[in-house]
């Protein structure tokens, strides 16, 4: 996989999502728990927007230095015996970890949730030289045995799936035989994921954050499949997104108060486990060898522009959990492992226009998005600037936008084209017009009342009823 | 022995290019932060009230509180391990069990296996078919209802995942407010030249899963139960 999932166009991928009833139910139920989860959990820490204020001051301050604290970052790693490879692109990041790989003759290997490992598309480079790759998130774990169904959502991977599918994949693939009662679906994975710890070879995790002052990777987990990772195997290595950096403890704290939060409405995880280079001399369990692999692809172009503060983002999925667009198309329908209004952000910066244009017009700009933001990035602020860089450097707008706009510009453009067009609108549109909206529209309207109604033109226009009004008073 | 840094200058300088300036070669001083809601947090709390708060949080995080005094945690944790069936106990070598009086190891109808890192790998072998781990709380959070471990030596990481119940015995003296004073402490003892621990673990209850239909399921690839027992000391 990498970032881009599918091959349809976006209209086709839509269509799809707006057709699957148990995703949209799945998705809208989930929505509200996480909405209410974080609005309950905000509440009772009490001066939310203050947090919100202080996670803005932290990661604009750590992306403004962000050369510095990565270069901290990497001096404290290799103090404590772990080696850091800097990777500008995908496949350097690939072929640094493949080479590890091959060196150590590693068979198995033990992954934890890592949504940059996605990105680059690193378990079809290790399945290329023949390494067994065991995702061990719950919800990765059903998405890799049902032929590597893509994630929905950067939290829930899994959420699109329900649990006659789950018990139909772990039948089918693993020889299951019970229930599809979520407990005995998930005994299952304990027991036979036990297994694949005990015997990885290496370790593979993700970073939620990582300090720089101490060199420490900090994980946010429930599970504790993370904590399997980093503790069994004898090497492990950990993939970050070069954005991922905390200057202190104390700033890390807080993030992830922000983020547990933010995501789930919880006040800390199951496990928040911050691990420190290798293993201690007279230490059992934990790594005799690290490797911290800090990736960029893409990622820089962002810095020095309007769009930097998409940087900000530590992934809780509070934006995609209040968008209405994604409640309605889930998440494949984005053809990123990105979704929502940060993937339609971000989305396009990393992998261009060309392929992702439709993004940010999928967004109602309700703002939403930018309201449940815990680091306060300006989502729909973002979009509205993808819109205007896409008809700039592109003249790339929709058609449907491009031939109403053209219309209203020769409509407004001269007072008799503007009083006539707006007189003969009701007439018009009179044939198209059911219970006071028009939603079977023709022409230019056509792509507009696909997905929504438009209101009928008033009886009377404002100007008339003006004039009126005045001849009354007076 | 230090680690390998690879490819950094030529990436270092790409970035520092992209926000239009020369790489930062001095030390960046963190700002104070305007906004510092954190330390606000159960400010005023005494230590009897943390307790409350965290007992509190133990209700909805699927985690049973027991309170004890120091002459009783003795027999409490062997009730503990009674009540939960038994069989093989994995505790830390920790002097904090000597200076609680705590004495498991003479008890001949209890099977414990002490973290001895002389033994090494078979620790794991034992720890992972065990009923029960059993560690200390180096410091407890009241608002998460977590308890933070340290590891060392004697203190394997394995010993609070990998068996089915885990216990972790906390002294009155180690609860603080919150996450904020953790890091405080961990920072102090960085800037006083210690190292911080390969591992520290913030641990909240037992593990648990959300992936099958966000239906909450308690016990995925660690502890399916966690039981506190917070000593007046």
């Amino acid at each position: 996989m990498s970032m881009k999932i599918g091959a349809e166009k976006f209209d086709e991928r839509v269509q799809e999502g707006l057709s699957d009833t148990f995703m949209r139910g799945a998705v809208s139920s989930a929505q509200t728990r996480f909405r209410n989860g974080r609005l309950n959990a905000a509440e009772e820490l009490g001066g939310w927007e203050e947090w919100r204020n202080l996670g803005e001051e932290i990661r604009t301050h750590t992306l403004e230095n962000i050369d510095y604290y990565l270069d901290l970052l990497s001096e404290k790693v290799a103090e404590r015996g772990g080696h850091v490879y800097f990777a500008q692109t995908a496949e350097e990041a690939n072929n640094y970890i493949t080479n590890v790989v091959k060196k150590k003759e590693a068979k198995k290997i033990a992954k934890s949730k890592s949504m940059v490992s996605e990105e680059i598309g690193l378990n079809d480079a290790l399945k290329d030289i023949g390494a067994e790759v065991v995702e061990t998130d719950l919800g990765e774990w059903i998405l890799q045995n049902d032929d590597v169904d893509p994630p929905s959502h950067i939290v829930t991977p899994a959420l699109h799936k329900n649990r006659e599918q789950i018990r139909e994949v772990f039948h089918d693939k693993l020889g299951y035989s019970k229930t599809d009662k979520p407990e005995e679906l998930a005994l299952f994975a304990r027991e036979k994921l036990r297994e694949e710890f005990l015997d990885a070879d290496i370790g593979i995790t993700g970073c939620n954050f990582a300090v720089a002052d101490t060199g420490t990777v900090t994980l946010v987990t429930n599970e504790g499949n993370a904590r399997m990772v980093t503790s069994l195997p004898d090497t492990q290595i950990t993939v970050m997104g070069m954005e991922r950096v905390a200057p202190t403890w104390n700033d890390m704290e807080v993030l992830v108060s922000l983020l547990t939060r933010a995501a789930v409405g919880q006040k800390l995880t199951s496990y928040i486990t911050s691990l420190t280079g290798v293993k201690e001399e007279d230490d059992v369990d934990g790594p005799e060898e690290f490797h911290l692999v800090i990736v960029d692809n893409g990622r820089s172009k962002i810095l020095g522009t309007e769009f930097q503060s998409a940087l900000h983002c530590i992934r809780c999925a509070a934006c995609i959990n209040v968008c209405p667009v994604y409640r309605h198309i889930g998440g494949h329908a984005y053809g990123s492992i990105y979704p929502g209004p940060i993937g339609a952000v971000l989305t396009p910066l990393l992998g261009g226009y060309e392929d992702h244009k439709e993004l940010p017009y999928a967004s109602s700009l309700c703002g939403a998005c930018t309201e449940a933001c815990p680091v306060k990035i300006p989502l729909h602020e973002l979009l509205i600037r993808h819109r205007e860089k896409i008809v700039e450097e592109k003249g790339e707008a929709p058609v449907f936008e491009n031939i109403s706009m053209k219309a209203f510009g020769m409509g407004t453009a001269s007072p008799t084209m503007y009083n006539i067009g707006t007189k003969l609108a009701p007439k018009v549109m009179k044939p198209m017009v059911k219970d006071e909206v028009i939603s079977k529209g023709v022409g230019p309207l056509k792509s507009w009342t696909t997905a929504r109604d438009f209101p009928a033109p008033g009886k009377q226009r404002f100007r008339d009823w003006y004039k009126k009004r005045q001849r009354e008073e007076s | 022995m230090a680690g390998k840094i690879m490819n950094k200058k030529h990436f270092l300088n790409h970035v520092a290019g992209q926000l239009g300036r020369e790489r930062i070669m001095d030390t960046v001083e963190r700002p104070e932060w305007k906004h510092q809601p954190q330390w606000n947090v159960l400010k005023d709390a005494s230590q009897d009230e943390l307790v409350d708060i965290l007992k509190e949080q133990c209700k909805s995080i699927h985690t049973e509180v027991l309170e004890t005094n120091k002459e009783q945690l003795s027999s409490t944790i062997q009730d503990m391990i009674k009540d939960n069936g038994g069989g093989q106990v994995v505790t830390w070598d920790d002097p904090r069990f000597q200076d609680f009086q705590v004495n498991l190891e003479t008890q001949e109808d209890l099977n414990i296996h002490v973290w001895d890192p002389r033994l090494g790998d078979e620790n794991i072998r034992i720890t992972e078919q065990a009923n029960l781990g059993i560690t200390f709380s180096d410091i407890t959070l009241a608002e998460s209802g977590t308890v933070v471990l340290f590891s060392d030596a004697g203190k394997g990481r394995s010993v609070s995942l990998l068996p089915s119940t885990y216990i972790a015995i906390i002294p009155k003296n180690t609860i603080v407010p919150r996450m904020t004073q953790a890091a405080e402490m961990i920072e102090e003892k960085v800037a006083n030249g210690e190292q911080v621990a390969s591992c520290v673990n913030f641990i909240s209850g037992p593990s648990n899963s959300a992936d099958i239909e966000m239906n909450l399921i308690v016990g995925v690839h660690g502890p399916i139960k966690a039981t506190y027992i917070i000593v007046d000391d």
